[in-house]
């Protein structure tokens, strides 16, 4: 059992046979493959979920805030379910944004699927949620930074609403946000990794498992940070080169 | 001549403020096909919410504006439908910035007409080439010069062959040896018999291209002729005043 210190300084021999054992020994290096797997789905199942409540509640809150004014002159139903949805966004960025999401977790684990033991489904509901209230503010914020005047020629032409969003805004807005979503979905990454606490095997909780079954810490816990490290800087990579790209308009 | 009527204007009021502040109190006016009204006045006149109250930019209080025949302000109207014939060119030109010159073109057409990419992509560059921007096509509008924009923007109107375009002060973000390319084409459309709303400060304009000019202020028309006795013999006060200051 040698202590971290003594670790790094032992001959390079003996620190691979260390590694040996941390990882090969009972094929341990499995569960760090398992751990890192759940980690990319529950990350990637909850950016999708969070990408679209992003939308949707940003467009409402948006559509809400440009729109309640004229749809109260022309009436009709369309004012009182818009003023509905918004008050339902409300409703759920406070409790979202207002409580850890480790309760979160915990309670969507114990209490709403409480009949369910897949703790990677689970997961992927309780972070998307989650995540769905930061994008959607990130969202809005972008929305609102687009010039009204784009919003004002694609109606002028004849777009409705949802075609000017989506052909004129919302690639705008993207743009704007991306620097942000980026560091939302950096963030996100990193937050699964209190998963374990409902039991899922992600990339945190396996390197803690075999740094308990060996009583090796330093090994494994690095061996975890590294690999978020390394995520993290392939997401960044990849961002920057979207967002390269989407500047072309820009020149 | 009634048939010819394109747009009638019956009572138009905008309130803001709970009915304080009175934008539009009470307009009535008609235009013909092809005619090319100027609308002028002072700065808060309610010229700009009039224009813009047309195609419905800005939702009227009350009142009621036909388009072809047809209660626009009604609820029940699809005001997308009657929009894709009111071209609509803005003081801040309003090209899509992430759009190249071409697909600010064609986009409208091919969603909303069904047109072909071909069909649509050889009117825009026809369109482009009548402006002189032919070679522009593939810019990005954050690569073009005010003037060039707004020439654009006028070309991107036409693309949806509207019946009507309206012009909100399409050259007061201009600098001023640029106002000159964007007046020559709306002078040539003029020329052609499209029928134009334009709400602007150059007198030049109103009074070389127009065939009627209105004069607004607190809301209301106040005087209306043809351009040569507007400018010669004008009647109300207030507009002898207002035409003092700008001529």
């Amino acid at each position: 059992m040698t202590s971290v210190l003594l670790s790094i300084g032992t001959p390079l021999t003996e620190f691979i046979d260390d590694l040996k054992f941390v990882f090969i020994e009972k094929d341990r290096y499995l569960q760090l493959l398992t751990g890192f797997l759940n980690t990319l789905k529950i990350t990637a199942g909850a950016l999708f979920i969070g990408v679209i409540i992003g939308i949707v509640i940003a467009a409402v809150r948006t559509s809400y805030d440009k729109n309640r004014e004229s749809m109260k002159l022309r009436g009709g139903l369309g004012y009182y379910v818009l003023g509905i949805l918004n008050a339902v966004c409300k409703v759920y960025l406070t409790i979202i944004r207002g409580t850890p999401v480790v309760v979160q977790l915990m309670i969507s684990y114990f209490v709403i699927f409480a009949a369910s033991d897949n703790g990677v489904l689970v997961g992927i509901f309780a972070f998307g949620i989650n995540s769905g209230a930061y994008v959607a503010e990130i969202f809005r914020a972008g929305i609102m930074s687009v010039d009204n005047g784009q919003f004002e020629a694609g109606r002028s032409l004849g777009f409705n609403y949802f075609q000017t969003m989506r052909y004129v805004v919302i690639p705008q807005m993207f743009k704007a946000v991306l620097p942000t979503l980026c560091n939302e979905f950096i963030a996100l990454l990193k937050e699964t990794s209190v998963a374990g606490y409902v039991g899922v095997i992600d990339l945190t909780k396996a390197g803690n498992v075999i740094a308990g079954r060996t009583f090796q810490y330093f090994i494994p816990l690095i061996t975890v940070a590294l690999i978020y490290l390394v995520m993290v800087m392939i997401l960044s990579w990849l961002v920057g080169r979207l967002e390269r790209r989407l500047r072309k308009s820009d020149r | 001549m009634t048939d010819n009527v394109l747009i009638k204007v019956e009572d138009l009021k905008k309130h803001y403020n709970g009915g304080n502040v009175k934008a539009l109190d009470g307009i009535n006016c008609e235009i013909q096909k092809g005619e090319v009204v100027v609308i002028v006045g002072p700065s808060g006149s309610g010229k700009s919410t009039l224009l813009r109250s047309l195609n419905l930019l800005e939702i009227p209080t009350s009142g009621r504006i036909f388009f072809e025949g047809v209660d626009i302000t009604d609820k029940k109207v699809n005001i997308n439908q009657h929009r894709q014939k009111m071209g609509m060119v803005f003081q801040h030109f309003n090209l899509f910035s992430n759009m190249t010159v071409l697909k600010n073109m064609t986009k409208a057409p091919m969603t909303l007409l069904k047109m072909s990419k071909e069909e649509a992509e050889a009117k825009a560059l026809e369109l482009l080439d009548r402006v002189g921007l032919k070679d522009r096509a593939d810019a990005y509008p954050s690569q073009l010069s005010g003037g060039q924009k707004q020439r654009v923007a006028i070309v991107r109107a036409l693309c949806m062959n509207p019946d009507v375009l309206l012009f909100d002060e399409p050259t007061s973000a201009l600098d001023p040896e640029m106002v000159g390319e964007v007046l020559d084409v709306m002078k040539s459309l003029a020329h052609e018999g499209m029928t134009m709303v334009v709400v602007t400060h150059e007198m030049g304009f109103a009074r070389e291209v127009g065939t009627r000019v209105i004069f607004m202020d607190e809301g209301r028309i106040i005087e209306e002729n043809n351009p040569n006795d507007f400018f010669e013999n004008p009647q109300n006060p207030r507009l002898k005043d207002f035409l003092s200051k700008v001529l």
